[in-house]
Parts: structure tokens; sequence; C-alpha cells
């Protein structure tokens, strides 16, 4: 059986011969997420498999097609975690559309984004070129890190062969309290307790009620309750409510109401739109169920410090992200260029120009 | 492919002084006096950064003190086609702000203003002069500080941190400048204006904040970086650890690891090393030990007491022969002082000393460790060695004469091989100081022509005509033909084609 790396040079080999472009996709999970879908299904998953893992190096090596799920079990027995906790939006998740999306979890404020955990990455680029970048090692600082620009890319500028990642151990004790409060003081009241040694590991208000989860050494966990106060959830209560918020099954997220993401320095004022909203990452990510125009949400929250996201749902066609400036679109097409001359791969899925 | 110009025919540049004049007087235009330098006694204090094997009198050197002076010079170099050099406080350890002779050193030095410092929002605004350790002083009343911490921390800038990626004794827990910076403001060598990041958590399209940290200064000149501030953990202690075997040492680290505990700094030392420091600075190491490591634990009191006793119990059962808790901050300090000043200390032992920088998969440490002692044979040099343990990051020192020629060649020598050792063994070449001059050829190594091309690519997306800081960093594919014909030759390792996954 030819190996399925090989086909993929092949078949971008094709593409471009044919100016037909390609469509990256492994579970499908993330569809909905990002802009245009065009081209011809590529499928990544029959590159898959776990190339090594070294708990005691905290990296894991995989392919892009294996599934996040085999990834998560393989690493929860060793008691250790991604801990970007990535949102796989269905069953089919796989480890290169979760870099690719670089979408990360609730986890986000505290310990970093999909970005902050890549290693390296072999990454397919659109000529066909098979390119290692980074490694396996923590700290790597030979040639630029193109290794963590592929995170987010959204399969524009490569297909991910295969990515190390920096992997943390679970937290010996994790708690989740609740608490009552209006928006303006959760903001407030989260940035505070983010700038003390409190070990927390996520927040999510929404509709006057504030939960945050503390993770860290037994002792530290119990110290830190003592200070933010609040009531103690239920543990299997607790574990179902971040899953939601990570996966988007909590009700915030039902129905079909556009979903916009705001990310924004965490003590913005509280934004004005209509509709509801849920606000993570202690102030820094607030999302919103909103039919107000985009050039409104994007108004408000560019006047904030932050940009807005179509996520979900609504009017896509004017594109989902934030327009950039014209420098960075400028070095935006370049790099696109670089990589990938021919504009074969996922061509509109990140702007529409490119 | 249009490649830069490679370094060594830009370094033995002579000075052209029709063209030093010319380029002098177009940037008086728009600088006071104070801020262009050109004669030579003034231009040779900035011929050589932290590595001082490599020199180079600059044509010019301007030291402009407004951002808008910055945006003219680089319009002015660009219409010129002048290639311009960045400096910040020149301790760069891999020549990547080493002159050239046909080029304008930009020295950031006088942007030495922290902007703005917001205690809520738990980030610092600061203008690229500014020193690493400056940042923390100035937001300790806050109860916040910078995490990044180079041993070079009171003299490096952030801007110099932000373009080599620094890290520090903490960097295990806590990261490395990636991790740590929010935004960069900066011109492109034409002059136009970028922002990479923001005060959020990401923005929209590629990440070129991550792209630009590490860019070793080739991709955009920094004027203004936005850094994030941790809070100040209630309490720190350092454990410190003998092993009677540097290899069992190494072992002690994978241990510790998997056991679930990420120590806020986890550093080794070895013998020759400690009896280096020891000399310098008292910091009461047991020096009859092979290695010693030490290793922090920082968090609420109860925290660290539990996870100093974890740690002392994976220690002991790691064969450690001797081991002590420091008992308050001036202890704690102390233990940190030798290893911090370990490089000053070497400084003392011998006339010059070659810092090496790979990285290597922590497991693989005692046949590395066995490998430069080989190489110490080989070559007849001495070689202590400190380490970033926690993290596989290795800085063996070359002791060497630089007067002697023969010395200086053979620990060229000496530090390729390691190098290339750390590749093999599934490392990289420079896990914190960057390529620069000096590591150019182990690139070659490291990646094969198509990923170099890729480097080269990006840096033309950037800067289409190779102006801002060229030849560092990224080997023309000419440069690595040669040198693999060159190491065939001295019937060394071949040029393989390394599988890194
Ligand atoms: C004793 C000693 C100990 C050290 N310990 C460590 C350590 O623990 N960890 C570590 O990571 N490093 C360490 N270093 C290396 C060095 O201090 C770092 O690389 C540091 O970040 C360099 O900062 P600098 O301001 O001196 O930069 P410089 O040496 O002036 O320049 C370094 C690079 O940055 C570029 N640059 C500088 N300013 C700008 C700007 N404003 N815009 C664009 N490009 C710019 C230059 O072109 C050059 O390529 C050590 C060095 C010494 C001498």
């Amino acid at each position: 059986m030819p190996d399925a790396a090989e086909r993929f040079v092949q078949a971008f080999r094709d593409a471009a011969a044919r100016r037909q472009p390609l469509r990256l996709r492994g579970g499908g999970s993330k569809d909905f997420y990002g802009g245009a879908l065009l081209g011809e299904v590529l499928d990544t998953r029959g590159h898959a498999g776990i190339v090594s893992y070294e708990p005691s190096e905290l990296v894991v090596t995989a392919r892009g097609g294996t599934p996040l799920a085999e990834i998560e079990a393989m690493l929860e027995e060793k008691r250790q975690m991604l801990a970007f906790e990535p949102p796989h939006f269905g069953a089919g998740a796989t480890l290169g559309g979760c870099l690719a999306a670089g979408l990360s979890g609730p986890r986000r404020a505290a310990a970093g984004a999909v970005r902050d955990f890549v290693l390296g990455v072999r990454l397919l680029d659109g000529r066909g070129r098979d390119l290692a970048f980074g490694g396996q090692v923590m700290k790597n600082v030979a040639g630029y890190d193109l290794s963590r620009l592929a995170a987010g890319s959204l399969g524009t500028l490569g297909m991910i062969l295969a990515a190390s990642l920096k992997v943390l151990p679970r937290p010996a004790a994790e708690i989740t309290l609740e608490l009552e409060m209006p928006e303006e003081r959760a903001i407030d009241t989260l940035n505070r307790w983010s700038g003390q040694p409190l070990s927390i590991s996520a927040s999510a208000w929404s509709d006057g009620g504030l939960r945050v989860r503390v993770s860290g050494a037994a002792s530290a966990v119990r110290a830190a309750q003592e200070k933010l106060g609040g009531e103690r959830v239920d543990e299997a209560q607790a574990t179902g409510f971040w899953r939601g918020i990570r996966e988007q099954t909590d009700p915030f997220f039902a129905g079909d109401a556009p979903l916009w993401r705001l990310s924004l320095p965490s003590h913005a004022a509280r934004i004005d739109l209509p509709g509801t909203q849920l606000i993570e990452w202690g102030g820094a990510l607030r999302w919103f169920r909103s039919q107000a125009d985009a050039s409104f949400v994007r108004a408000a929250a560019s006047r904030a410090g932050g940009h807005a996201t179509l996520f979900r749902g609504g009017e896509r066609s004017g594109g989902v992200y934030a327009p950039l400036s014209p420098e960075l679109a400028r070095l935006h097409r370049e790099l696109k260029a670089a990589f990938d001359p021919d504009g074969i791969l996922n061509p509109g899925r990140l702007y529409p120009d490119f | 492919m249009g490649e830069a110009l490679p370094v060594e025919e830009r370094i033995d540049a002579r000075i052209d002084a029709a063209r030093q004049r010319e380029v002098a007087q177009a940037l008086r235009a728009f600088l006071p006096e104070r801020c262009v330098l050109w004669q030579e006694e003034d231009t040779r204090p900035f011929e050589c950064d932290g590595l001082t094997a490599y020199r180079q009198v600059p044509m010019v050197v301007a030291l402009p003190e407004s951002e808008e002076q910055v945006q003219r010079l680089l319009k002015t170099c660009h219409a010129l086609g002048v290639p311009v050099v960045p400096r910040g406080a020149g301790t760069g350890l891999s020549g990547g702000a080493l002159p050239l002779g046909d080029g304008v050193l930009l020295s950031m030095a006088k942007f030495m203003r922290i902007v703005r410092v917001d205690p809520l929002a738990r980030i610092a605004v600061v203008q690229p002069g500014v020193r690493n350790a400056a940042i923390s002083d100035v937001v300790a009343p806050f109860g916040l500080y910078y995490a990044p911490d180079p041993s070079s921390q009171i003299a490096c800038s952030i801007g110099g941190n932000v373009a080599e990626n620094s890290g520090g004794v903490h960097c295990l827990k806590y990261g490395l400048t990636v991790h740590n910076v929010l935004a960069v403001r900066g011109y492109t060598i034409a002059g136009e204006p970028v922002t990479f990041g923001s005060q959020a958590l990401d923005t929209p399209g590629y990440d070129l904040l991550a792209l630009a940290i590490g860019s070793e200064g080739m991709l955009a000149v920094t004027v203004e970086v936005t850094v994030k501030l941790l809070p100040r953990p209630q309490t720190a202690r350092v454990l410190m650890a003998s092993f009677d075997d540097v290899e069992k040492a190494g072992n002690a680290v994978a241990a510790i690891i998997g056991e679930g505990i990420i120590p806020a700094g986890l550093e080794m030392m070895d013998r020759p090393a400690t009896r280096a420091v020891e000399e310098f600075v008292h910091a009461n190491y047991d020096l009859e030990a092979a290695a010693i490591l030490l290793c922090e634990s920082d968090g609420t009191p109860e925290e660290v007491e539990e996870e100093i006793g974890r740690m002392k119990a994976v220690l002991e059962r790691s064969g450690a022969t001797r081991t002590s808790v420091s008992q308050n901050e001036t202890e704690r300090l102390r233990f940190w002082s030798g290893r911090k000043a370990a490089f000053s200390a070497v400084g003392r032992i011998s006339p010059d000393y070659y810092c090496m920088d790979g990285t290597i998969p922590r497991k693989r440490l005692g046949e590395i460790l066995n490998f430069i002692a080989e190489m110490e044979k080989k070559y007849g040099l001495r070689c202590p060695n400190v380490f970033h343990a926690g993290d596989g990051n290795l800085h063996p020192l070359i002791l060497f004469d630089a007067n002697d020629a023969d010395q200086l060649q053979r620990t060229e020598r000496f530090a390729a091989e390691v190098l290339e050792k750390c590749v093999e063994v599934g490392g990289t070449i420079t896990g914190e100081h960057g390529v620069g001059v000096e590591k150019i050829d182990q690139m070659c190594v490291q990646f094969k022509p198509a990923e170099l091309a890729a480097f080269h690519a990006v840096k033309r997306a950037f800067d289409p005509r190779g102006l801002l800081n060229p030849g560092k960093a990224v080997p023309t594919l000419h440069r690595c033909v040669e040198y693999g014909r060159m190491r065939v030759s001295g019937g060394r390792l071949k040029f393989p084609e390394l599988p890194r996954f």
C-alpha cells in the first residue's frame, strides 16, 4: 500500500496541474468554522497513528489524521493532558484539524493556547514539499518558528502530516466554585483574581452566575477556595459543565442564533450588544448569540481593543474574521504565496481573497 | 531564488569612505549629530555582541531617539539599499547583532521607557531597549513579575529577548518569551508599521506574533513590546541535590518529570562548573559531587512544602548523595547566584570560553555528556557543563585561549561536533541563543534544502530585498553544499537526512 503521505503529494501535484483547489479535511467536525469550503475533499484520516509518546519527556508525536480522542485517552492513562483543552466539536476530530483550527478550550487563559504547546510540525506545503519545522524538544530557536505559524492557519499553508505537542501532568486536585455576580463586577473580579496566585484554571460567567475552576496541589486548591468563597459545585456536575463549555453543548450554545466570538483584553468593559452573552477566559473571551449587524459587532470589538469572529451560523459570505490592516494583509498574501503559490489549499477558508 | 549575500562576504567588507559619507549624511537629515556615529573610535565599541570571536566595525552607527526617526531611518536605508542590523544591549551569544561593514548598525539602546503598566490587565507596555530585569522591578509593587529570566537579565533588552525568544531558569514552568509576550509593534525594512498580536489572547489570521518572536531581528524592527505579567508566587524554595555520577543526575531529572512534577526551575551543573563558580560567588555548592541539581518549587507555603517533600523523595530514590533545602529567601538566591553567574565565573578561570546551546530529549542526557567527555579528550580542551536540565537545554562551555589560533579552531570543531550530535539524538542546535552567524553551518545539518528555502521565502515576504540583518540565521543553499563537502572530506558525519518525527 502506498504511504498515505505519498498519496497526498500526488494529490497536491495533480491539483496544482489542474488548478483544482483541494479542501483538506479530517473528521469534518469543524466544517462549520471559518470561511468558504471550496475544492475537492482530501481526507487526512488515512495518515493516522501515534508516532511516539514519552510521558517523562512531556511530548507526544502523532500523525495529522489521528483522532484527538485517541491521543487524549492515551494521555489520560498516564495522568497527563493537552493543557489547552482543545474543543473536539464532534467524535471525529483529528489532531491535524485541531492544530489547523487553532482553537483552545476553557484552560486557555491559564495554560496557554494550541500554539503555545506546538513543538514541531511536519507540513506538506502546496508544492508537495514535506517540510519539518521545530522538533520534539521544549526549546528550539533554529530557524523561524513555522510550526507555531501552522497552528490556526486553517490548512491554507499546508497539510499537517504530523505534530509534536508538549503535554502536562493533570492537576492533582480540581474544584469548581459558583458565585452570583453581575457582569461588570464579574469582569473586574476575574481580573483581580487573575493577578493573584490563586490557580484559577477556567471561568465562565453568564446571566449573573459565575463559575470558576481551581486546579493544582490539594493544599493550594483548599487555600484558593477559602479566598474565593462561593459554593462548591458537585464534581460530576462540574465536569459535565466544563465539557459543555468546551464542546459548546451547554444550553447557551443551543439554537440557530449567530454565535459571535469576541476576543478582547480581559479587562475590557462590558460590551453592549443585543442578545445573550457568555464570558470565558477571565474576561478575555466573550461569546454572544446576537442578530446584530456584523459591522456593529466588529466595531464594538475593535473599540475594546480586540476582534470579533462569526463563529457559527449567521451570514458568512462577507468573511467571518475581522479584516486585517493593509500591511498585515499583504504579509498574509505573501506568506500564502510562499507555501502555496498555486493557491490550491483551502482557498477562502481563512480570508476570501486567498 | 534570490538569496541573501553570505555573511562572510559582508563582514569582510572594507568600509567604503564615499558610501559612508553618503549614508551618514542621509541619516543626518533627520537625526541629530549625537545620533549618527561613523568615526572608527565611536563605532568600534559596536563591533561585536556577546560572541566576541566575530568582529566587524560597522560603516555607520545610528542611535535614534524616537519612533519616527526609526521609521525614517528604515525608509532611507531601504531607498539607498543599505543593510540594517538592529541591536539591543549586545549580549547576544550567536552574533545576531554582528554589524556589517557596508551597513548601518541600528542601536535601540535609547528606547528605555516603560510606557505603561496596567496591574489590573496584568500587562506592561515597554520600549525595546528596556532591560529584562527592569520590568519585574517596576511591577513588583503590584505583586506581579515578568517570568522569562535569562541569566543576562540585568543587561539584556526586551527587544533582544523577542528577537531570540529567550528563556531563563524558570521557563520550564512559565514558558519562553513567546509564551509571555502579547504584542510586538514595529516596522518592516520598508518602514511600514506592523503590529503582531494585541492585548487580547489572539488575533485573526496567521500567528505573526509567533513568527516574529525568535526571528533574530530579520523580519521587522521592534519599537514596542507588550508583555504579560504573572502574579508573583507567595513563596519559593530551592532543593539542592548532589550526585556522584552525572548520568544519575540526568535520570533523576526524568524521574521528577515522570512523577508529574513541573518544578519552577530545574538546573544542573557538573563538578568543573560548580568548582569554577564556587570560587567566584560562594554559593555553598557541594564540590565533591559529580553533578548538582537545583530544583525549585513555588506556590503557597503548603503547596511548596508538599512539593519539596515529593521532589526530595524522588531525588533520593534516584541516588542523590546529599540534599539541602533553602531555608529563606537569602539562601534561595544564594543557591541560584552560582547558576546565574556560571558564565562569568567560567570566564575567570579561562582566557576565553565558548558557550554552546543545544537542546536534546532529556533521556539522552547521559549519552551527550559522555560524548562531550570524549570530545574533551579528542580536542584537548576542557568543557564544564551547565544545563537547563528540565527542558534538555545544554550549555557546555569550552575553555580556550583565543590568542592561540589552533585552540580557536579546535574549539569551533569541538562545538560543531557537539551540536551535530544534538541533532542526531533528536534535538536542536540552539535552544535559546539563536543561530546568528555562529551556528549557520549547523543549520545545514538540521534542515533539508527545501526547509531552508521555506525560511528564505518567509524572509522575502517581509524583506524582499534582503536588507534587514541579512546573512544571519538561515544559510544559503550554496553554503550548505560547501559545508557538506567539507564535512565529508574531513571524515566526519555524512550529510544525513535526519528523521525528526
Ligand atoms: C552572561 C550571559 C548569560 C546569558 N544567559 C541567557 C539565558 O539564560 N537565556 C537566554 O535565552 N539567553 C541568554 N543570554 C543571551 C542573550 O542575553 C539573549 O539572547 C538576549 O535576549 C539578547 O538581548 P540583547 O538586548 O543583548 O540583544 P542583542 O545582542 O543586541 O541582539 C540580539 C538579536 O536581537 C536583534 N534585536 C535586538 N533588538 C532588536 C529590536 N529592537 N528589533 C529587532 N531586532 C532586535 C539583533 O539584531 C540580534 O539579532 C546570555 C548572554 C550572556 C552574555
